[in-house]
């Protein structure tokens, strides 16, 4: 073998190798992630199974120190939360869809409200909890849901906002045309025809900016605050579990630490079956 | 007409609250603004019993831990990307790319639970030590072990980050065009070889997009961080030491403020925090829908 060639193999070879190293470096990190959101979830579920019974989906928590108790009453304000914030975010967040889908697919001010869209996604939290402590708490002078679920609907906002524009350009122009070739008027077709044929869509894009919207904490500290008692009424302060899960987590008392496992539990499993929600319904999209 | 008015009205709307939140935020900051000026963000002192106010801590908190935060995490990110969208074989593909979706569908707090519970412990006895044995003679890595602290707060920022970075990267990695590839294959290259030298370089302003993304959340990223890092308005010389970040801050003393000065003060922070990420956010959006929109490669 005359030395020319024997380099070029062992050069070769050795380029297989970096190849492969490189290679296998790119599988190891997504192993890490992958295991990373398993050692999360896996330990959530065996310490939330623990703490899980009939007392803690039923009752509302005992004062500080003493055992037992639940949080129902927070599963129950989170599910008002979420409920209030859609009723604000969803008419101004499909209505901005729809704007932008319809009327304004190029144009300064369209292009302008798309970009502000995008960068609001990347608001943190805590500064939107900010923002709703100063247009509702202030001015009513104390906490409420309402300021709870205003922050959590600008947060959703963005997502909203985006997935109806989107959802709405990908149906097709022939059926608008259609539809204004029979001599209905424009805002009927985008009502009526447009947006049930985009509706899968919309709705896969709502289901993951609730999935958000319902484990978030920050914003609500100082907007719907917690509650140790049961509140349906939107102008007082309300429990959220998310905010609940913080409370027992940082508290010294073994028994609420449990009761956070559980919690956790309950809201991971509230939040997957909306995002596995919001992947069936993509499932079934079609034009 | 009238359709068309109400739903540009509501277009406007979010322009408006957008605009809001900075009017807002500035609105209440004023008088700390105007009280401390801009030593408010300079001076190393947070005390609230006396009225005095100096962010410094909070800040070089979000700093070093969302640094730490794209050091740890943006390898394994760019890693499960590259995965994602070259190597992995079909099957695998849409699995791994929802699990790794599913890192940013797990709530914050869920999060912190976890980072308090079993990721501090963890790194006290065994990551922590081992540092410390070996770059001991830096004091970034000297002891005491606490577990909660900047770095037990940078590694689960890392986490946090994963998704986000993992994401965006892999959508930028595949919209770069095919010919790349074939090009630099039919000159003998490896597989390897044709990521390294033809996809990344048409895809690296995307890509740094796409950690500048990773960046906004973790600057931004409240709960998980306020329960690990162990809140204590210092800058220890150590990453083990407990320090404190600009959003915890406002998680934990907004509530329980007395003063109007201390709201405000508070109030000065979180405009800091957004005017912060705001930068941030816009410099990945352009970036990553100049790669989505441009031209790739064409540097």
């Amino acid at each position: 073998m005359d030395g020319y060639g024997y380099r070029t193999t062992v050069h070769y070879r050795r380029r297989k190798v970096v190849g492969r190293v490189f290679q296998g470096l790119t599988v190891l990190s997504a192993g890490l992630s992958v295991g990373v959101l398993f050692a999360v979830l896996g330990f959530v579920f065996v310490q939330g199974v623990s703490g899980l019974n009939l007392e803690l989906l039923t009752q509302t928590p005992k004062p500080p120190g003493e055992p037992g108790g639940g949080v129902a009453n927070a599963v129950v304000g989170t599910l008002l939360l979420v409920a209030l914030a859609c009723g604000f975010s969803l008419p101004v967040g499909i209505g901005a869809g729809i704007y932008l889908a319809e009327y304004g697919r190029s144009g300064v001010m369209a292009q302008l409200i798309r970009f502000i869209a995008d960068v609001l996604t990347g608001v943190p939290s805590i500064v939107v909890g900010l923002f709703a402590y100063t247009v509702l708490v202030i001015p009513l002078g104390h906490f409420s849901a309402l300021a709870g679920s205003f922050a959590l609907g600008l947060i959703m906002l963005p997502t909203v906002v985006r997935a109806t524009e989107e959802m709405l350009r990908l149906v097709p122009n022939s059926i608008r045309e259609a539809g204004l070739a029979l001599g209905i008027p424009g805002w009927k077709v985008t009502l009526r025809i447009v947006l049930p044929t985009a509706l899968n869509g919309i709705l896969t894009g709502i289901l993951l900016a609730v999935a958000r919207a319902a484990g978030e904490t920050a914003p609500l500290l100082f907007t719907a605050f917690g509650n140790p008692f049961w509140n349906l009424d939107p102008t007082q302060p309300v429990a959220a579990l998310p905010l609940q899960i913080f409370v027992y987590a940082i508290s010294p008392y073994d028994d609420w630490h449990r009761q956070a496992w559980a919690g956790a539990l309950v809201l991971v499993c509230l939040v997957l079956v909306a995002s596995l929600a919001a992947r069936l319904v993509r499932g079934r999209v079609m034009f | 007409m009238v359709f068309k008015g109400l739903v540009a009205l509501l277009g406007l709307t979010v322009l408006g609250l957008a605009a809001g939140i900075g009017l807002s935020l500035t609105g209440e900051a004023a008088p700390a603004l105007e009280r401390f000026g801009p030593a408010l963000f300079t001076r190393n002192v947070w005390d609230p019993v006396r009225e005095d106010f100096g962010a410094l801590p909070h800040i070089y908190g979000t700093l070093i831990t969302s640094l730490l935060a794209l050091s740890v995490g943006g390898p394994v990110a760019l890693g499960t990307a590259i995965f994602l969208a070259e190597f992995a074989p079909g099957w695998l593909r849409g699995p791994v790319s929802y699990l790794v979706e599913l890192l940013a569908a797990v709530p914050s707090v869920v999060y912190g639970l976890w980072g308090l519970f079993v990721l501090a412990p963890l790194l006290r006895t065994t990551v922590q030590p081992t540092l410390g044995n070996w770059l001991g003679f830096l004091p970034l890595f000297q002891g005491p072990y606490y577990g909660v602290g900047i770095f037990t707060g940078g590694i689960i920022l890392a986490i946090m980050v994963i998704p986000t970075i993992a994401a965006v990267s892999r959508d930028v990695i595949r919209a770069v065009p095919d010919d790349q590839r074939e090009a630099m294959l039919a000159l003998g290259a490896t597989r390897w070889e044709t990521v390294r030298y033809a996809v990344l370089p048409a895809a690296r302003s995307g890509i740094f997009g796409a950690v500048l993304l990773g960046l906004g959340r973790a600057l931004g990223e409240t709960m998980a961080v306020t329960m690990v890092i162990g809140n204590r308005p210092q800058i220890p010389a150590s990453l083990f030491g407990p320090g404190y970040t600009m959003a915890a801050v406002i998680a934990n003393e907004f509530a329980e403020a007395t003063s109007d000065l201390h709201l405000s003060a508070l109030f000065a922070v979180g405009f800091g925090l957004f005017v912060l990420t705001l930068l941030v956010n816009i410099v990945a959006r352009v970036l990553v829908w100049r790669v989505a929109w441009g031209p790739v490669g064409g540097e």
